[in-house]
């Protein structure tokens, strides 16, 4: 019987697994390894560099200098444990709040006012940035509508607090909507059929099924955060946060930047390491 | 308050013989009869929007019996069971437990425990921990805890899982556990829903007759959800028929299967033969509906006269269905309509019971087999 060759590689593909991803996934892990992989790579190696002091040139000169100096120097160890406080601030600010609307959102709202309050949880991604971050700036500001309402915290950390809970809300609420919707109901009837009550069964039962989701949104907004430097920019008066650092260094100093760089970076992956962690632990 | 309806529930139904004096019908009172009722559902329904789930059902479940509600899905079983749970509250009507109404308490303060038709087992926590639940919510002692959800886990037959994950069993394994997570808390009702839904069929036939042997031994009264009419006829020592969120017929299994109230309750129990109209009043003399079971016809040559007890129908076979253990004979009668005869496959093999088709016979059948039926209302 005769078999065009598109037919042929067809069956070729469906006989070998292995070709048939190979060529379904060069492609996008050449891009990952190259791109990605790649320019964090340059990052770490820069960091290692130097700079003239009066050229401002990069001297190509291995040496661990960048590093001892973010150690030593109190103003990067302020400003990195700053920036530490204000992406935990964030973090459990979002929570708390994510929790709550989440669950009402998933399990008590009906199926019209669901997709409204969806809707209402994800428009302000569609808006741009800036936009958010000045309209925060407005709010925030004496006289404005914050200062009218309950009285204004003014520019400082808690304005940088307030706004990116703001700006990343969305991104705990929806990990947790989806999790608090595939609860099982047999599963919260189940708890209260064996003698708990609502909160017993909310600690005991709906908060462990949905730790999982808390973490992936904690890890959203913790690492947002962490890389911010145009909210603290715009509400945060003189605060600087290590985004500001690196963006203030990287024409000047570029392997400086990249050294400080790496702070984020590190607390990110330790972050990941914990909560890897902590997850094992319950699972034992 | 739940403590202490406990302690009162367990007196009665297990330890001293000594009855406690509720829920039962001041004729029966009357005439020394103690019976105990657990449960008693009156004039209870459920609407769900413009749905009537459950509609004006009067039920009352003895203290220690093995109960089944059987219909098919839709019927309101389930609701049933829910609103007994304390997971739906009734829309009009009633439910009392060992004699004290309940109607409005929610799950947590009632003393009876489910099993869930997707075992609703908690996936964070391992079989142990399922199992101590119940316990760890009453603040039960760890030494008293840890023995009674070893005792739990033997009775299942489930020691060596405590510490696994439910992600990690099989299915069957996971209804034990389910089982072992109600049975632990010694209640006075077990509410079980489809438990053996999920299993394959040998599983099922085992589970059948562990979940009977687990029953008579704790002497727990069972609430059994089922759509499967054997498991309801060989596991229950009452049977409650549901069709379209009403009660149809409640009674042993003998009676349900034998004196079939109805003709869905001839329909849905086993397989029937509906006798009426005319054919009726040919064969039997008198216009109405009757039920006759196929295994209680007998398929005798042409021209046989029947015994003095039974009714007599000649007919020609049209059609022969060969079940292994069984063959069924599809007759089309003189009087009209078509009745099934079944006979086992004693004497003759497949090929033999085949030939018969065409051939004329006359069925007989014994006149109390004859049941007649009234139409629901």
């Amino acid at each position: 019987m005769h078999r065009s060759p598109v037919r042929r590689l067809a069956g070729a593909l469906h006989r070998r697994p292995g070709l048939r991803l190979t060529a379904l996934l060069s492609a996008p892990m050449a891009w990952l390894v190259l791109a990605y992989l790649g320019s964090l790579g340059v990052l770490l190696l820069s960091a290692f560099w130097t700079t003239n002091d009066f050229t401002s040139q990069v001297e190509y000169v291995w040496n661990t200098d960048n590093f001892a100096n973010i150690l030593s120097d109190p103003v990067y160890r302020t400003v990195a444990l700053r920036t530490l406080g204000i992406a935990v601030g964030v973090t459990v600010v979002d929570g708390a709040l994510a929790l709550p609307m989440a669950f009402y959102m998933a399990r008590v709202a009906r199926p019209r006012s669901r997709r409204l309050l969806l809707v209402a949880v994800t428009a302000p991604l569609w808006a741009g940035y800036l936009v958010k971050a000045y309209a925060w700036w407005v709010m925030l500001s004496h006289g404005g509508v914050l200062d009218w309402a309950v009285g204004t915290p003014g520019f400082g950390v808690p304005a940088v607090v307030i706004t990116l809970s703001y700006l990343w809300l969305p991104y705990m609420v929806l990990p947790l909507y989806a999790a608090f919707a595939q609860l099982p109901d047999s599963v919260l009837d189940a708890s209260a059929d064996l003698g708990a009550r609502p909160w017993r069964t909310f600690r005991s039962v709906v908060l462990p099924l949905v730790k999982p989701a808390l973490i992936a949104g904690s890890i959203f907004t913790f690492s947002l955060s962490l890389g911010d430097y145009l909210t603290v920019q715009i509400v945060g008066g003189t605060t600087q946060m290590l985004g500001n650092v690196i963006a203030s260094d990287v024409t000047l100093n570029l392997p400086m930047a990249a050294a400080v760089s790496c702070v984020p970076v590190l607390l990110i992956v330790g972050y990941l390491l914990a909560v890897r962690r902590t997850g094992a632990w319950e699972n034992l | 308050m739940p403590g202490q309806m406990r302690t009162v529930a367990s007196t009665i139904t297990n330890e001293n013989g000594f009855y406690l004096v509720s829920g039962v019908s001041s004729a029966r009172r009357m005439l020394g009869i103690y019976v105990v009722m657990t449960v008693t559902l009156s004039g209870v329904s459920k609407k769900f929007g413009a749905v009537r789930a459950v509609d004006g059902v009067d039920l009352e479940i003895r203290s220690g019996e093995f109960f089944s509600m059987l219909g098919p899905s839709g019927s309101g079983k389930t609701t049933v069971l829910r609103l007994i749970a304390g997971f739906e509250e009734p829309t009009t009507g009633t439910v009392q437990l060992a004699g004290r109404d309940v109607t409005r308490l929610p799950p947590f303060d009632r003393d009876v425990n489910t099993v869930f038709q997707d075992y609703a087992l908690f996936p964070h926590l391992s079989v142990r921990q399922n199992v101590e639940y119940g316990l760890r919510v009453k603040r039960v002692a760890k030494a008293e805890r840890i023995s009674r959800a070893e005792q739990a886990l033997a009775t299942v037959h489930l020691e060596g899982f405590a510490n696994r994950s439910p992600a990690a069993l099989s299915g069957g394994q996971r209804q034990r556990v389910a089982l072992a997570r109600a049975l632990v808390n010694r209640p006075s009702v077990l509410l079980l829903d489809e438990p053996l839904g999920a299993l394959d069929l040998k599983l099922r036939l085992e589970m059948q007759s562990e979940l009977k042997q687990i029953q008579r031994e704790a002497r727990i009264t069972f609430v059994f959800v089922t759509h499967d009419q054997d498991e309801a006829l060989t596991m229950s020592d009452r049977v409650a028929v549901f069709n379209a969120g009403r009660i149809e017929q409640v009674g042993t299994p003998a009676e349900v299967y034998e004196r079939p109230a109805t003709p869905f309750v001839a329909g849905f129990v086993g397989t029937s033969n509906l006798v009426e109209g005319e054919t009726a009043a040919k064969i039997l003399g008198s216009h109405g509906s009757y039920s006759v079971r196929p295994e209680k016809i007998r398929i005798l040559p042409p021209g046989t006269a029947a015994r003095g007890d039974e009714v007599a129908a000649p007919g020609r076979i049209a059609d022969v269905v060969y079940a292994g253990a069984q063959t069924r004979f599809l007759v089309d009668l003189e009087a009209g309509g078509r009745l099934t005869a079944l006979r086992q496959n004693r004497d003759e093999d497949g090929d033999e019971a085949l030939r018969h088709r065409g051939a004329g016979v006359v069925l007989a059948w014994r006149r109390t087999h004859t049941v007649e039926l009234t139409q629901a209302n």
